[in-house]
């Protein structure tokens, strides 16, 4: 019988938890080996939710009835899982070698100017994040970024702010130059 | 009951027939490119545009489909049409517009729209018919240059030279035969070619139309029950597909597609036919070594794990595709996956496993999925589960998910991988043959290896250790890419030059630049110089040039490349990607690229090379696994090929192509300045001034070296030291 202790534990980490991923974890425990579902649960508990708070992995702790130190130990190491909520829509910029050769770099240097963010952040408004991939097997495309699910081929620096534009981005620093430039030009 | 060999063939037949009616006796098929990549290009709008004019005209003899990546990478989205008798149509850089525009005039008028396809592109668009004469190193023994030069000249003498292209094509492995020649769109394969017989060939079969019958080659092997699928493959140049033998060519999410190419025969057979020790045997005798980077022999690690007295073993293919800059393998799964399922239930098979793994990595959504559409069709069909095939074996598949950790293709890493840990490696011996996943014997293979053993099987031994050089058997599958004109995935012989995969099938350097390198084998391999270009592609060679075959990565690295950058880049990542359980990889690696960042910082010191390659030796001898013990090549590579760029960083603080920001220095030539302004008003620090039709200046104690300067002047006035 189990205590009552571990009872109370277990419906405080069911709510935590949405209940596709409950039903998830319970279908997957079931099985053979069931610790070894540990990464698949990991990665549905981010599908759903964006990333993997303190509060999610700790009802995966208990579900799985894993040690917390160790899924913690487990989804730090790999770089797949995040630890802070994302932006609404999700950037992905490869810096693979293919990418890297392509001139990813440029690519990445004009995002952080525009969106005013560095890797691994979100911008103040939650409505970009800024995460780097290594590889997305779309090398023979270069340089490659995924905006949530969509894939953006052959990017350059000047198409960052379009393909932004796509997802509600407006540059007032933009918007300036743009400004600025039709401004001299009609001095002339 | 019946044989579970007449009942597969029964379910061939039915396929075969349901896409004879459905497809194959259309008046037209059309199929879409579908991969991550066509994706990326913009596949799906095309197909969705394609989709709706069919419905919207109501033709129902003409049928749409998706297939693979063919590999042209660098075309997409493609659309090939393929009618009776024609030789096949294939749109390159497709666009709802231009489908707007080859739907009126192809599919409804019958037209071609010469000037959208890749023969146009190619310049042989005006030709009727193709000849394509091997040429590959059998044939050309048998003298087919000068049989292709009587091809010429007897189609001038018949008149036809407008109406028929003659080319070389890659060596299909029909040596034996040789010399032979493919004339499309019949698809008709002319072996034991001679004098006379080319004669005859363009009197009876170009000029009169009726093929020469005893020279036409008859049999049937995996690698070409594509031919008349597909259409024409001359397309493919100097490649030979194996591997890839059904990949742009089926669509990869029906299954009786690959039951019409022979699919599950070889599984089959293995099962009825054929006991563990046969397979094992076979796979030896082809020479089929281990396509995910270290070259291990396949059938005798297959041996080793057969030998193991156990109750329970695992088989797992390695689909973690490390490498950050290839897509081999996600382009065999997205474009075959029926592939992988048979190679790893022969291969459970011959080992005595009962459960298969494929550990692939999250990145390839599409991949994942593909896979399990296959894996659940492949279940239905009753070919995975209880006793499949009708047989008394039992065998399944299980997908597991990486999560973004290159140390986790290493095999004892993705074993703790599987089972829920953390990735570490742990010490070999105990090889996982004798003690892998769970304790128990475990044999882990790549997804090509995999995709190799069908072929192994129904074509033989004999005929794969054909394909080749001495020590490397088959083929292998390059992604390529970087600053190469073609970039894809390319399929050729082992013993195919470096040359003839850059120049030959990738087309050369994009934009006329000079070449610099090609680096093979990812963070693990070198980077090899335009001396090397003759390197042939097999293991050994590749390995005393200084690099490896790796898993397929090819990168093409051209003069605006920095290789004191290329080393950077590289050992960022494996530093990165370090796991830290060991202190050789983990303190040496970091110590290395300090040292690399400092001089292209422009902070190096004398003796920084030295002191590099030092620490590099013993990073690799020290260190526990394959990622630290290969992790200071692309340092020793660059050094070894470069020294003179990296003593530049360090001597004379400059950096040769013009990459390492520290060491630019942006002037304006006052000559060529004609005062317009464009660099000014770019300028992000406000750092150049100068009166409008003045010469600017760039103070250079405030330039960011953001280069912004250099690309808005339209006078070459901005120069970069
Ligand atoms: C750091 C590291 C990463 C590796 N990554 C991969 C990989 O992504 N794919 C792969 O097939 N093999 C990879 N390998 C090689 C595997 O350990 C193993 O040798 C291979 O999967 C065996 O299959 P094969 O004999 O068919 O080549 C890697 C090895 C190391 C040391
Ligand atoms: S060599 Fe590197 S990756 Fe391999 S076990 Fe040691 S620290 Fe980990
Ligand atoms: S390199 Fe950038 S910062 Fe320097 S002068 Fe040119 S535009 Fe200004
Ligand atoms: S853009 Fe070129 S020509 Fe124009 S002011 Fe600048 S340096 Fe001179
Ligand atoms: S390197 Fe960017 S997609 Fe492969």
């Amino acid at each position: 019988m189990k205590s009552e202790f571990f009872q109370k534990e277990l419906a405080r980490a069911k709510e935590a938890l949405p209940g596709e991923v409950v039903s998830f974890i319970e279908e997957r425990c079931s099985k053979s080996h069931p610790e070894s579902h540990l990464i698949a649960v990991l990665h549905k508990v981010q599908e759903k939710l964006g990333y993997l708070g303190k509060e999610h992995m700790n009802a995966v702790s208990v579900l799985m009835q894993i040690p917390a130190a160790k899924v913690t130990g487990v989804a730090s190491f790999y770089h797949f899982f995040n630890f802070t909520p994302r932006g609404k829509n999700r950037i992905s910029l490869c810096l693979g070698t293919a990418c890297f050769v392509k001139g990813a770099g440029k690519v990445l240097d004009k995002l952080k100017e525009l969106l005013a963010i560095d890797v691994g952040q979100t911008t103040q408004d939650r409505l970009f994040s800024i995460d780097v991939a290594r590889c997305v097997g779309a090398c023979a495309l270069a340089p490659v970024m995924i905006v949530n699910d969509k894939v953006y081929a052959e990017v350059k620096p000047e198409t960052v702010a379009q393909i932004l534009g796509e997802y509600g981005f407006q540059s007032s620093k933009v918007a300036q130059i743009t400004a600025k430039t039709t401004a001299s030009k009609a001095g002339k | 009951m019946k044989k579970p060999m007449e009942r597969l063939r029964e379910l061939r037949r039915k396929a075969e027939q349901r896409l004879f009616e459905r497809k194959y006796q259309a008046r037209m098929r059309i199929t879409v490119g579908s991969a991550t990549c066509e994706n990326a290009a913009g596949a799906n709008e095309v197909y969705e545009r394609l989709s709706a004019l069919l419905k919207k005209h109501q033709l129902k003899d003409v049928v749409l489909s998706r297939v693979g990546c063919t590999g042209k990478c660098d075309m997409e989205p493609v659309v090939t049409i393929v009618s009776k008798s024609a030789i096949p149509s294939k749109y390159i850089h497709m666009k709802p517009d231009k489908v707007d525009r080859v739907f009126e005039s192809h599919v409804l008028g019958g037209k071609p729209v010469e000037e959208l396809t890749m023969r146009y592109a190619a310049g042989i668009h005006s030709a009727r018919q193709v000849i394509a004469v091997c040429g590959g190193a059998h044939c050309l023994k048998g003298d087919a240059i000068a049989l292709e030069d009587l091809f010429a000249q007897e189609v001038a003498k018949a008149g036809l030279s407008d109406h028929v292209t003659i080319t070389s094509s890659a060596c299909h492995g029909l040596c034996e035969c040789g010399p032979v020649a493919f004339v499309y769109p019949e698809n008709i394969l002319y072996q034991k070619l001679t004098p006379d017989v080319v004669k005859k060939i363009v009197t009876q079969h170009l000029t009169g139309g009726r093929p020469v019958a005893e020279n036409v080659w008859q049999g049937e092997r995996l690698t070409n029950r594509f031919f008349p699928i597909f259409g024409d493959v001359h397309f493919f140049g100097k490649q030979l597909r194996v591997t890839l033998r059904n990949c742009g060519i089926i669509d990869p999410e029906d299954l009786d597609e690959y039951l019409a190419v022979g699919g599950y025969e070889a599984a089959v057979k293995v099962l009825t036919e054929m006991a563990p020790l046969d397979v094992v045997n076979a796979v030896t005798k082809s020479g089929l070594r281990g396509r995910g980077g270290g070259g291990f022999p396949t059938g005798v690690k297959w041996n080793f794990a057969l030998s193991q007295k156990s109750d329970e073993k695992y088989i797992i293919c390695n689909a973690d595709e490390g490498d950050p800059g290839a897509f081999m393998d996600r382009s065999t799964i997205e474009g075959d996956p029926h592939t992988i399922v048979e190679g790893m239930i022969i291969g459970g098979y011959a080992i005595g496993s009962r459960q298969g793994y494929i550990y692939i990595r999250a990145e390839y959504p599409l991949a994942i999925q593909r896979l399990e559409i296959a894996i659940s069709a492949a279940r239905k069909a009753g070919f995975l589960g209880k006793k499949i095939f009708g047989t008394d074996w039992d065998f399944d598949i299980e997908i597991r998910l990486g999560a973004g950790a290159f140390v986790c293709g290493e095999e004892t890493a993705l074993i703790r991988s599987i089972e829920g840990e953390r990735g570490m490696p742990r010490p070999r011996p105990p090889y996982p043959a004798v003690k892998g996943l769970w304790g128990k014997p475990t044999v882990i293979n790549n997804v090509e290896t995999f995709a190799n053993i069908p072929v192994v099987i129904l074509d033989g031994p004999e005929w794969f250790s054909s394909l080749g050089t001495e020590k490397s058997k088959g083929t292998k599958v390059f992604a390529l890419a970087g600053k190469v004109a073609n970039t894809g995935l390319v399929e050729v012989p082992m013993g195919t030059t470096l040359r003839e995969v850059v120049y030959d099938v990738g087309g050369g350097i994009r934009n006329g630049k000079e070449f610099k390198a090609v680096q093979t084998g990812g963070p693990a391999g070198g980077c090899l110089p335009a001396s090397y270009l003759d390197t042939p592609v097999d293991y050994e060679s590749l390995a005393a040039a200084g690099s490896i075959m790796g898993s397929g990565g090819m990168i093409v690295i051209d003069e605006d490349s920095c290789m004191v950058d290329v080393a950077r880049f590289f050992l960022d990542f494996t530093q990165d990607e370090s796991c830290g359980k060991c202190t050789p990889c983990r303190e040496g690696t970091k110590r290395m690229l300090e040292i690399l960042k400092r001089i292209t910082e422009g902070k190096g010191q004398e003796g920084d090379i030295d002191k590099l390659l030092r620490l590099a030796d013993t990073v690799k001898r020290t260190s526990l696994c394959g990622l630290g013990q290969a992790a200071p090549n692309p340092v020793i590579s660059t050094i070894k090929h470069f020294r003179e760029e990296y003593e530049a960083h360090v001597r004379e603080k400059r950096c040769p192509a013009g990459v390492c920001a520290a060491l630019l220095c942006y002037v304006v030539d006052s000559v060529k300045c004609i005062g317009c302004g464009a660099c000014k008003r770019k300028c992000p620090v406000q750092c150049i001034t100068g009166k409008p039709k003045e010469a600017h200046v760039i103070d250079t104690t405030r330039c960011i070296k953001c280069g912004q300067c250099l690309e808005a002047c339209k006078f070459d006035a901005v120069i970069r030291k």
